[in-house]
């Protein structure tokens, strides 16, 4: 655990990539491999279920530490992180109250990362409080301070510390002598689970089977000039910007998979989609959009997220929420890598591969308040060209964007690779400009993490029939001037207080954009903004002058079924 | 809990006023526009306006405001504090163990720990004793004579890092690992740059370090209250200033004392590479250290921790407790809870403070509000006018 916690605060003392990946590489050189293989799970942000309750961690901390609970929650409040409030309150090792049983301790000595998860594990389940006591009374007798809230990340079920997988390979491309990227895709397609996988991921030899993989995807960036410098719309293929989740299906050896961006595996997550796959010539990867769509309609981005969240999908939820799959091209064709032929050549092959299995170009309705039974069924579509002849027939089209529920164009250089990554110059996003309105602060919370000590967490509400009401949670887009002086003001207007919420007199107006509305149960007004963020205070406005729910309620796709 | 003898004066039934915001007729001391005043001397503590008469606990900018006509400090805090307030300033002091009677208010002044000169005020009427502790610390610093406990009736203490979360650590600790990071950055051919508060924080760690190490180089606003501790009997390590004219100092091997306004400055250019640090009992919390953005951070405060500021409250044997700055609100329920009268005292300091979050981030809440237009312009080097020469260098 001592290593573990090393490393962990060599990479949160630093912001220097380069220092991070030596950190990583230092670590998992002298890790033992079992060790190695559970960090990898840990940094890579696997998610630890809660082996003991927070209720009873917090007490048990409050009891050990000698303070009242609330206090210790005026410690939370204050740090913004409860791993490191209780580490901080906790008196050291050779100063802890001796144990009430006097039984031998559960533990000693240093168990390292995978004893300590592995016996975290060991306690699931487990209901007997005195258990629970006296477990965590025997570990923080074992742990330094500064192993504490390592350890604490690990039972209260996160342990991140800004490392990315493709850091994460870079570190561990480097121990085994192999290049990150087939690092990345043995890390995709098999996370070692144990000492003997994580070897062999570091074997320089071991080709392994590239089983499911899928390939990165390559990013589109945002347009940031005037369209015309992209030069002749001819050279140009601009398709809708869905708004859905990107994938990629790879159907090899009859066995399919979903990936969706970030290489997570979605297969499960996606059954139809999973089906029609199969259904495709073993050796392809199609790379495009999954899309909530029933019966031609389509059905918005958040149902979509019900979907995507879940490891198994309900009956109700499949026919509640049925899910497409737009493609727009075609990376891998019987079993051949097509990374480097041109787009016109790959969506050539791509529409071929697609029109044998009967899919046709997509063509949705936008949200609208009731998906009509019947309608069209197919699960796989292709992604069609937006056409118009130069770049002010296409501005145009874009226009159109909103009101059939996408977000804009994709422009792609017509004689380009399939690139990796964000390499910019060949794919851009136009996307329409977001929608604004004007909005009063209504509670704060403290932030995470590098702003836990101030309120960046901004609740903001509109006025209905008289009354302020909540829509959007935003965090701040202020600078850090302005975070600092609102939180200044947060604090002098504060009503009520409730932990590390405030209520505060309303009295700040700030804009915020957003990408959409959606209805939505967790705000009182019924409905919820897609993507809220703070464009800027508006030290001009007084609260009177904020937007009403109204204006939002107009926007809501799907409409609302009573409009406020 | 230990047994607190009852001896509350005829000032106790102010309690339930203070938290009504209205203070008590019989109280020595009331909240006014002005600040901390007690009518029955006529004189205020540490305010924040200009008045005719002024007790000051320490020369850090939000106790120590220029423009009063008369002031009153401790004898060791004379030089520094007519340093902050320029020579015009009419200043009268107190040696350890006098006092002086204003109006029939015995005044006098004991040392808080905190910086040089730093003094809680006592204040007895009538038999009734009340302490003001200003900004006070317990651990040990060789710049300033030590804390001395004080026994009142009513204890007003500042509770600026009154959570049981904050902890120090021993300096001689902290001093070693600001060793151990300034010969690192040497061996790498780094300057160590160290931001520390101009008034206290940064002479502590000039006395603090390893001066075999290598040379400590010290900012202007730093500087000149580094010969205001040496004329008052301070022994402080040897500390270059930045002479007119020069385009590089240190030749990656100095520590460099920098107020944290000097942060991002072009002076700082003049060091070359060079690694960051700050010095701050905020550094206690992993969310500050990150969003201030230093290489690593200290913690190494001239205030109290909780033991602290529970112990001293303790020693004071007071029965009741005002609680002003900083964690207001929780150190009073916290108090009340061990059967004392304990109550936040109202000031323009709302609420609890925000970390180390101002341009200035000192140790002290009231500094990093008020103490940024107190420093030099970053640019100005350390001897005074003669460094207004100094070119950035490119
Ligand atoms: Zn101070």
């Amino acid at each position: 655990m001592r290593r573990f916690a090393d490393l962990y605060w060599r990479l949160d003392g630093t912001t220097s990539i380069t220092e991070k990946v030596q950190a990583l590489r230092d670590y998992f050189a002298a890790a033992h491999p079992d060790d190695a293989a559970c960090a990898l799970a840990v940094l890579g942000g696997a998610r630890q279920s809660r082996a003991v309750p927070l209720p009873l961690l917090r007490r048990q901390a409050a009891a050990v530490a000698g303070i009242p609970a609330w206090l210790l929650e005026e410690c939370y409040a204050q740090t913004g992180d409860l791993a490191e409030t209780l580490a901080l309150v906790l008196p050291p090792s050779d100063r802890l109250p001796p144990p009430d049983d006097p039984g031998p301790p559960s533990v000693t000595g240093d168990l390292g990362l995978a004893g300590h998860v592995a016996r975290l594990a060991g306690l699931r389940g487990q209901k007997d409080e005195e258990v629970i006591g006296r477990f965590l009374v025997d570990t923080w007798r074992v742990l330094a301070p500064r192993e504490r809230i390592v350890w604490h990340k690990l039972l209260t079920g996160g342990c991140r510390v800004g490392v990315s997988r493709s850091l994460l390979a870079r570190a561990l491309a480097d121990l085994a002598g192999v290049d990150p990227a087939t690092m990345i895709a043995r890390l995709v397609a098999r996370a070692p689970l144990d000492g003997a996988a994580f070897t062999r991921l570091l074997d320089a030899t071991d080709a392994g089977p590239d089983g499911l993989r899928p390939y990165p995807f390559f990013l589109a960036a945002p347009l940031d000039g005037p369209v015309e410098a992209l030069g002749p719309r001819s050279d140009w293929q601009a398709e809708w910007k869905w708004d859905g989740i990107r994938a990629q299906l790879v159907q090899r050896d009859g066995a399919v998979a979903v990936w969706t961006r970030g290489e997570d595996l979605a297969t499960e997550a996606f059954p139809e989609i999973a089906l029609a796959a199969a259904g495709l010539p073993t050796g392809t990867v199609l790379d495009g959009e999954l899309l909530a769509v029933r019966g031609g309609h389509l059905l918005g981005f958040a149902p979509l997220q019900r979907r995507s969240g879940r490891r198994r999908v309900t009956r109700p939820l499949l026919v509640e929420v049925p899910c497409v799959f737009v493609a727009y091209d075609i990376v891998e064709a019987d079993g051949e890598d097509l990374r480097a032929l041109a787009l016109t050549a790959r969506r050539a092959r791509m529409e071929r591969v697609l029109s044998a299995v009967g899919a046709e170009p997509a063509a949705f309705l936008p949200p609208g308040a009731t998906a009509p039974a019947g309608g069209p069924t197919a699960t796989l579509w292709i992604s069609p060209e937006v056409p118009g002849v130069g770049w002010d027939d296409l501005a145009a089209r874009r226009v159109e964007s909103r009101q059939r529920g996408v977000e804009g164009l994709i422009l792609k250089r017509r004689d380009s690779p399939y690139g990796s990554g964000r390499t910019r110059g060949d794919w851009w996003k136009w996307k329409i400009e977001p929608l604004e309105i004007d909005a009063v602060l209504l509670y704060a919370q403290s932030g995470h993490g590098r702003r836990a000590a101030l309120h960046t967490d901004y609740t903001l509400g509109v006025w209905h029939e008289g009354r302020l009401v909540t829509v959007a949670k935003a965090y701040s887009g202020l600078s850090d001037t302005e975070i600092v002086e609102v939180d200044r003001i947060v604090r002098a207007t504060t009503r009520e207080r409730h932990g590390p919420v405030r209520i505060v007199e309303p009295s700040l107006v700030f804009q915020i954009a957003f990408e959409g509305v959606a209805p939505s149960t967790r705000h009182k007004a019924g409905l919820a903004l897609r993507f809220p963020r703070i464009v800027r205070w508006r030290r001009d406005k007084g609260i009177a002058d904020a937007g009403g729910l109204a204006d939002l309620a107009r926007l809501c796709r799907p409409p609302l079924e009573v409009v406020p | 809990m230990r047994q607190v003898p009852c001896r509350r004066g005829p000032a106790a039934a102010g309690a339930a006023a203070w938290l009504r915001g209205r203070p008590g007729m019989s109280d020595l001391l009331e909240v006014t526009e002005s600040g901390l005043y007690c009518a029955a001397g006529d004189f205020h503590i540490d305010p924040w306006r200009r008045v005719p008469r002024a007790v000051i606990t320490h020369a850090h900018a939000d106790h120590a405001r220029p423009g009063c006509d008369r002031y009153l400090c401790a004898a060791p805090g004379k030089l520094v504090l007519r340093t902050r307030l320029g020579p015009g300033a009419t200043i009268d002091s107190l040696r350890r163990g006098e006092s002086l009677s204003i109006n029939g208010v015995r005044v006098s002044l004991v040392p808080a720990g905190h910086v040089l000169g730093s003094a809680q005020v006592r204040l007895e009427h009538r038999g009734v004793v009340w302490v003001v502790t200003g900004d006070y610390k317990m651990a040990a610093d060789p710049t300033c004579d030590p804390f001395e406990p004080v026994e009142a009736d009513v204890l007003v203490t500042e509770s600026t890092f009154g959570l049981p979360i904050y902890r120090w650590p021993d300096p001689a600790e902290v001093a070693a690992e600001i060793n151990a990071w300034w010969r690192a950055n040497q061996e790498a051919g780094h300057a160590s740059i160290l931001f520390a508060y101009a008034l206290g924080k940064a002479q502590r760690l000039a006395a603090l370090v390893d001066p075999t190490i290598g040379p400590i180089v010290a900012h202007g606003a730093v500087a000149k209250l580094v010969r205001a501790y040496r004329d008052s009997g301070v022994r402080l390590p040897p500390i270059d200033g930045v002479p007119a004219g020069a385009r590089s100092v240190g030749h990656g091997r100095a520590l460099v004392i920098a107020p944290p306004s000097a942060a991002g400055s072009r002076w700082l250019r003049l060091f070359g590479e060079a690694s960051t640090a700050a010095a701050s009992g905020w550094m206690m919390l992993r969310g500050v250290r990150r969003r201030r953005g230093f290489d690593r951070g200290f913690v190494l405060s001239d205030h109290a921790d909780f033991p602290g500021l529970v112990a001293a409250v303790e020693a004071s044997r007071a029965r009741r407790v005002l609680v002003t700055h900083g964690s207001t609100e929780a150190f009073a329920r916290f108090l009340r809870e061990r059967g004392l009268d304990a109550t936040v005292l109202p000031t323009r300091f709302t609420g609890e403070a925000p970390p180390d979050v101002g341009a200035d981030g000192g140790d002290d809440v009231g500094e990093l509000e008020a103490g940024a237009a107190d420093e030099p312009p970053v640019v100005e080097g350390a001897h005074g006018d003669g460094a207004r020469s100094v070119e950035p260098v490119p």
